[in-house]
C-alpha cells in the first residue's frame, strides 16, 4: 500500500525580550543556576505576574509576519501539573483565545515550487526551568534561570506531507523570526525547540490516522530523521496489521530511533481556567499599527525584490534570502562592487559559502567584510584580474593579506591585457604544436580550449582568457 | 493607652504626650502577658518593632513624620514580611521567612506604622472560626470558650482585647467581616483590586482583599488611607486615586441616605438576636434622616454554592506551589519525586486545606469544568447584576453580617457546611467585587452581633462615613470584652 504522510509542528520560540513574561528579572542565557530567578519566578507565596509588553508586541510582530488575525482580546489561563522545574505548579500560557490566530506561510520546495502552510495559532506563554540530572548524585538539581521566559508556541495546521516539506517549513519560521528580531533561533541553546505530530494514511484517504508527538528535537537534521523513523515505525505497525497509539515520543539522536514517554491515557488532565492574577490582554488596532510601521522587509518580499531588482535566479534569491543579515552582506556586497549582481551572487554563495561553512562561521563572522569582496568583484568587472585569479586573491584575503587590490599588487597578479604580449605567446605555442594545429584546422573545434589553456599556462594565469580565445581563433583560422 | 483608638493615638504623638517607643514598649508587655489567653499571635517581633519605633519617634523629632507614625498595629500572618516567618497559620509554611515584603506591609511602613507581630488565622484563610489553624484556634475575648471568627480571627481578637489599636486583615468570603462581628469590631473589605494583592498569599485571587480592622470606622478610615492605593505589581490593582477617607468621615451625611434591606436576607438561619440588630440599626439610621427601603437580591442564594467552586478551584491552583521543592515544609527521606510531593503536602496541609484542594481540582477537571467552574462564573455574573441593579435604587445596602454570634469551639468543627454557612451575608461582596464593612451593632446574650453595610464600587469613603455617623450616635463600638480593660 501507498501511504501518505502528514506532519504539523508544534514550534516554541523563545522571544529575545530583555527581561522574563511575568517579571523583570534578565532572560540571559548561560548564567550561573538560579541568578536570574526573582521572587516571581521562583513562585515564592504571594507573588503575581505583570505581563511584559515587550513580548505582547513581539507575538504581534509574529501574527503580522504570517499575515494573521490579531485578537483584541486574549486570555491567559493556567495549565496545572506538578513538575520540580515548574515553580507555581501551573504554567501560564494561552489555551482558548491565543494573542494570534490563524495565518499562513509559504515554503520552497525541492521542485522549486512552493508550498502555503496553514498556521493555525500562536500563543504566548511561560517557559518552565530546567531539572540538572547530572553533578548530583543520584538527586535533581534544579535551575530556575528559564523560569519566565517568553515563549511564542506556533501551531501549523497538518498540512505537511513529508519530512523535507516539515524542514523547510521549520526553517522557514527560524528566518521569519530572526528577521522579525523576535529570537535567535538558536536550536543548540533552546531557543527555538519544535514538536512534531506525525501520522500516515492510505493514500487517497482524507482521515487522518492516529498521530504521535515527537518532542525533543533540536536540530533540523534531527527533525528529518525523527520523521523518517517514526513514519517508518508506523507503517510497519500498521502493515503488521496493528494500531498507532496516540502517545507522546522522545526522540533519541544517539539511537536514531523515538520512544514512548507517555500515553494518551497517562496523559495530564491540566485543569485550564483563566489565571485570575491577570486580566484579558487587549490589543488594539492603533498598537497594532504602530507595530506594523516597525516591520522590516519580510522574508518573501525580500526574495521577490531580488529577483526583480539583482535579475536572481528564484534559488539564488531563496538562498540570499534566508537570512536578514546575510541579505544584508549580500547588497553591500552589490553596491561596492557597484553592480554585477548574479557575479556577487555567486561569489557569496559558493567561494564565501565554503569559507563561512568550513570554518563554521556565520555571515556575521565572515573573515571578509562585503566592502572587500565587493573590491573583488569590481577588480573582476573591471577585467583587472580574471575569475580565476580572483579565487587566488580571495584566498588571501581570507588569510587576512589585505584587501583585493593590495593582494593583486602584491602579488603581481594584474591581467595581461597587453594584445602584443599575448600575441607573442600564442605564436610560440602556435608554433611548438603543430599536430594540435592540424587537428583544429581539420574541423575538431575542442583543440582551441586546449590551446586556451596552454597560453593561460605560459601567462600565470593573468591573461585575459577572452583574449586569448580571440586572438587563437584569429591565428589558427587565418 | 490600650484602650484608645488609633485616631487618639496619633494625636498623642503629635503632641507629644507619648511616644511611639512607649507605646509600642507597653504593647508589647500587654500582648506577653495576655496573648495566652486568646492565641492570637502567630509571631511577635520585638525587637522589629521597638527599632520601627525608634525610627518613627526619630522621624517626628525631625519634622518628618506622617500622621500615623508611631501607631503599632499588627499584620495577619498573610502578609509577607521581609525576614520575618510568614506561616499563612499552615505547617507547610511554618519555617518559611520570606525574602521579600507585600506592598501593603511596605505601604504601611512608609507610614510609619509599627508592626508588634504577626496574627493567627485559619490555615491559608480557609476557615470562618480560626480552628483550621496549625498554630491552634484563637479565643473570642468576649469568651474564651467561643470562637472569634475567620479567617482573620487573630487580628480581630488582637484588636477586642486591646492588644493592638489595629490590624490588617484578608477577606475572601467574609473573613475580615465575620471576625469583626463576632469580636465587636469594625473591618472593611476594600472594592476588589482597591488594596495591592502583592506579598498578600493567595487563597482565591479573585475574590481575595486586604484591608483594615480595628475598633471604629474612622481607625479603619486612617489605616485604609495608609494601605490602599495602585500597585504596578499586582495587574488586578487598580490605577485609580485614592479617596481622602478622613474627610469622607466628615462629609458623609446621613440624610437623605437611601439604605436598602435585602428582603432575601431576612428568611430563616438568621438568629432573632442579630435580626434584631439589623432592624436596631436600621432604625438609627433612619432617625437619622436615612430613606429606609427594601431591596431584591434574587440570586442571593446561589452565593454559598457559587463560592464554593470558585475559591476551592482558584485555591487548588494557587496552592500547587508547596510542593516541598523550593521551600516550605518537606517530608523525611523522600524515595522520589512523587513521595516527595505526596508526604510533604501531606503532611503540610491541614484537613480543611486538602477539602477545599479537593474540591477545586474536581471543579477544574476534565468533562466537569464546564458543569461547575464555567457555571459558577455565570451565576457570579448574576450576582453582580442583582447589585448593580439594588444600587440604582439605594446608596448602601444593610443586612447582617453573620447569621448567628460566635459559637463554642469546637461546634461546627466536624460540619463543614455550617460552618461555610457562617458566611452566607458576607459571600456576596466577595463574588461581585464589592466594598463591604461590619461594625458592632449591639450585643445578643452577651455576645457582640455585627452588621453589614454594602456599598457601590469605589464607595470606601461613604460606608465609613455613614458607619462613622452610626458610631457617633450609638456606643456598641466602645464596649470592651471582659477584663480586656483594666
Amino acid at each position: 500500500m501507498q501511504w501518505e504522510t502528514v506532519i504539523g509542528l508544534e514550534i516554541h520560540a523563545q522571544l529575545a525580550t530583555n527581561s522574563k513574561i511575568f517579571s523583570g528579572a534578565s532572560t540571559q542565557f548561560g548564567s550561573e543556576p538560579n541568578t536570574q530567578a526573582c521572587p516571581v519566578d521562583l513562585g515564592l507565596p504571594g507573588v503575581l505576574p505583570v505581563l511584559n509588553e515587550g513580548a505582547v508586541e513581539m507575538a504581534v510582530r509574529f501574527g503580522l509576519g504570517i499575515d494573521a488575525d490579531i485578537a483584541g482580546r486574549s486570555v491567559f489561563a493556567r495549565k496545572n501539573y506538578f513538575y520540580p522545574d515548574l515553580p507555581k505548579g501551573y504554567q501560564i500560557s494561552q489555551y482558548e483565545i491565543p494573542v494570534v490566530g490563524t495565518g499562513r506561510l509559504e515554503i520552497a520546495l525541492d521542485d522549486g515550487t512552493t508550498k502555503t502552510v496553514g498556521i493555525t495559532r500562536a500563543h504566548l506563554e511561560e517557559d518552565a526551568g530546567k531539572s540538572l540530572h547530572e553533578d548530583f548524585h543520584g538527586m535533581t538539581g534544579i535551575d530556575l534561570n528559564r523560569a519566565g521566559t517568553p515563549l511564542l508556541e506556533i501551531v501549523s495546521e497538518p498540512d505537511l506531507r513529508s519530512a523535507r516539506e516539515a524542514v523547510a517549513y521549520a526553517k522557514k519560521i527560524r528566518t521569519l523570526v530572526r528577521y522579525l528580531g523576535i529570537c535567535d533561533g538558536n536550536m543548540q541553546e533552546g531557543s527555538l525547540r519544535v514538536d512534531v505530530n506525525v501520522s500516515i494514511r492510505p493514500e487517497g484517504s482524507h482521515a487522518f490516522g492516529t498521530r504521535t508527538e515527537i518532542k525533543n528535537v533540536n536540530s533540523f537534521r534531527f527533525l528529518e530523521k525523527a520523521i523518517h523513523f517514526e513514519v517508518e515505525r508506523q507503517r510497519e505497525v500498521l502493515e503488521d496489521g496493528g494500531e498507532v497509539v496516540q502517545e507522546t515520543r522522545l526522540y533519541d539522536p544517539g539511537a536514531d530511533e523515538t520512544r514512548a514517554m507517555r500515553t494518551k491515557e497517562e496523559a495530564n488532565d491540566y485543569r485550564y481556567f483563566p489565571d485570575p492574577d491577570l486580566l484579558p490582554l487587549e490589543v488594539d488596532a492603533a498598537f497594532i499599527e504602530h507595530v506594523r510601521a516597525t516591520l522590516p522587509e519580510l522574508p518573501d518580499e525580500k526574495r521577490d525584490r531580488f529577483t526583480e531588482e539583482y535579475g536572481l535566479p528564484a534559488y539564488d534569491a531563496n538562498v540570499l534570502t534566508a537570512a536578514r543579515e546575510l541579505a544584508d552582506y549580500y547588497e553591500q556586497v552589490v553596491a561596492a562592487a557597484g553592480g554585477e549582481p548574479k557575479l556577487a551572487a555567486n561569489w557569496v554563495m559558493s567561494e564565501l559559502g565554503g569559507v563561512l561553512n568550513a570554518q563554521g562561521l556565520e555571515i556575521t563572522g565572515s573573515p571578509v567584510s562585503a566592502e572587500a569582496l565587493g573590491g573583488l568583484i569590481r577588480r573582476i568587472s573591471d577585467e583587472t584580474i580574471s575569475g580565476k585569479i580572483a579565487k587566488q586573491v580571495f584566498e588571501g584575503m581570507v588569510n587576512g593579506e589585505g584587501d583585493a587590490d593590495a593582494i593583486i599588487e602584491a602579488r603581481g597578479l594584474k591581467q595581461i591585457t597587453d594584445s602584443g604580449e599575448i600575441q607573442k605567446m600564442i605564436d610560440e605555442i602556435v608554433d611548438a604544436n603543430p599536430e594540435q594545429v592540424e587537428q583544429y584546422r581539420a574541423g575538431k573545434d575542442k583543440v582551441i580550449g586546449w590551446f586556451v589553456g596552454q597560453v593561460m599556462k605560459a601567462s600565470g594565469g593573468k591573461a585575459n582568457p577572452e583574449q586569448v580565445n580571440g586572438l587563437l581563433r584569429h591565428k589558427l583560422d587565418g | 493607652m490600650h484602650d484608645r483608638t488609633i485616631a487618639e493615638l496619633a494625636q498623642a504623638l503629635a503632641r507629644g504626650e507619648v511616644s511611639s517607643v512607649e507605646l509600642t514598649r507597653a504593647a508589647l508587655d500587654r500582648i506577653e502577658a495576655r496573648d495566652s489567653r486568646y492565641n492570637a499571635f502567630i509571631t511577635v517581633t520585638p525587637d522589629q518593632a521597638m527599632s520601627q519605633a525608634e525610627a518613627a519617634d526619630a522621624a517626628r523629632a525631625a519634622g518628618q513624620a506622617g500622621p500615623l507614625a508611631g501607631v503599632p498595629f499588627v499584620h495577619k500572618d498573610i502578609f509577607c514580611t521581609d525576614g520575618v516567618r510568614t506561616s499563612c497559620g499552615s505547617r507547610m509554611l511554618d519555617t518559611f521567612v520570606s525574602p521579600y515584603d507585600a506592598t501593603v506591609v511596605r505601604n504601611m511602613r512608609a507610614a510609619g506604622l509599627v508592626m508588634l507581630g504577626k496574627t493567627n488565622m485559619d490555615e491559608f484563610a480557609m476557615g470562618s472560626s480560626n480552628e483550621t489553624s496549625y498554630y491552634g484556634p484563637v479565643k473570642n475575648p468576649w469568651d474564651t470558650a467561643r470562637v472569634p471568627g475567620g479567617s482573620s480571627g487573630g487580628s480581630a481578637a488582637a484588636v477586642a482585647a486591646r492588644l493592638a489599636p489595629g490590624a490588617t486583615g484578608t477577606d475572601t468570603g467574609g473573613s475580615i467581616r465575620q471576625p469583626a462581628a463576632l469580636c465587636g469590631i469594625t473591618g472593611l473589605k476594600p472594592t476588589y483590586g482597591r488594596v495591592s494583592r502583592y506579598g498578600m498569599v493567595a487563597f482565591a485571587s479573585s475574590l481575595d482583599q486586604g484591608g483594615p480592622m480595628a475598633r471604629t470606622a474612622e481607625d479603619c478610615a486612617l489605616l485604609l488611607g495608609a494601605m490602599a492605593g495602585f500597585d504596578p505589581n499586582d495587574s488586578t490593582s487598580i490605577d485609580r486615586p485614592v479617596d481622602d477617607y478622613a474627610a469622607a468621615l466628615e462629609g458623609t451625611t446621613i440624610r437623605g441616605l437611601r439604605v436598602g434591606l435585602p428582603k432575601e436576607y431576612f428568611g430563616e438561619g438568621m438568629a432573632p438576636g442579630v435580626r434584631a440588630a439589623v432592624e436596631a440599626a436600621a432604625e438609627v439610621l433612619r432617625d437619622q434622616g436615612a430613606e429606609v427601603v427594601e431591596v431584591s437580591l434574587p440570586h442571593s442564594g446561589l452565593s454559598v454554592p457559587v463560592y464554593y467552586v470558585v475559591a476551592p478551584a482558584e485555591a487548588s491552583s494557587n496552592l500547587s506551589r508547596f510542593d516541598g521543592v523550593r521551600y516550605g515544609h518537606r517530608c523525611e527521606q523522600p524515595q522520589d519525586i512523587i513521595d516527595l510531593y505526596e508526604r510533604s503536602r501531606a503532611e503540610g496541609f491541614g484537613t480543611e486545606v486538602k477539602r477545599r484542594i479537593m474540591v477545586g481540582t474536581y471543579a477544574l477537571s476534565a468533562g466537569y469544568y464546564d458543569a461547575y467552574y464555567l457555571k459558577a462564573q455565570q451565576i457570579r455574573q448574576l450576582i453582580s447584576d442583582d447589585f448593580r441593579k439594588a444600587f440604582e435604587e439605594v446608596d448602601v445596602i444593610l443586612g447582617p453580617t453573620s447569621p448567628t454570634t460566635a459559637f463554642p469551639i469546637g461546634e461546627r468543627a466536624d460540619d463543614p457546611v455550617s460552618m461555610y454557612l457562617s458566611d452566607v451575608y458576607t459571600i456576596a461582596a466577595n463574588l461581585a467585587g464589592l466594598p463591604a464593612l461590619s461594625m458592632p451593632a449591639g450585643f445578643a446574650d452577651g455576645l457582640p452581633v455585627g452588621v453589614q453595610l454594602v456599598g457601590d464600587y469605589f464607595d470606601e469613603g461613604r460606608l465609613l462615613g455613614v458607619a462613622h455617623r452610626y458610631q457617633q450616635a450609638t456606643d456598641h463600638h466602645r464596649q470592651a470584652p471582659p477584663g480586656a480593660v483594666d
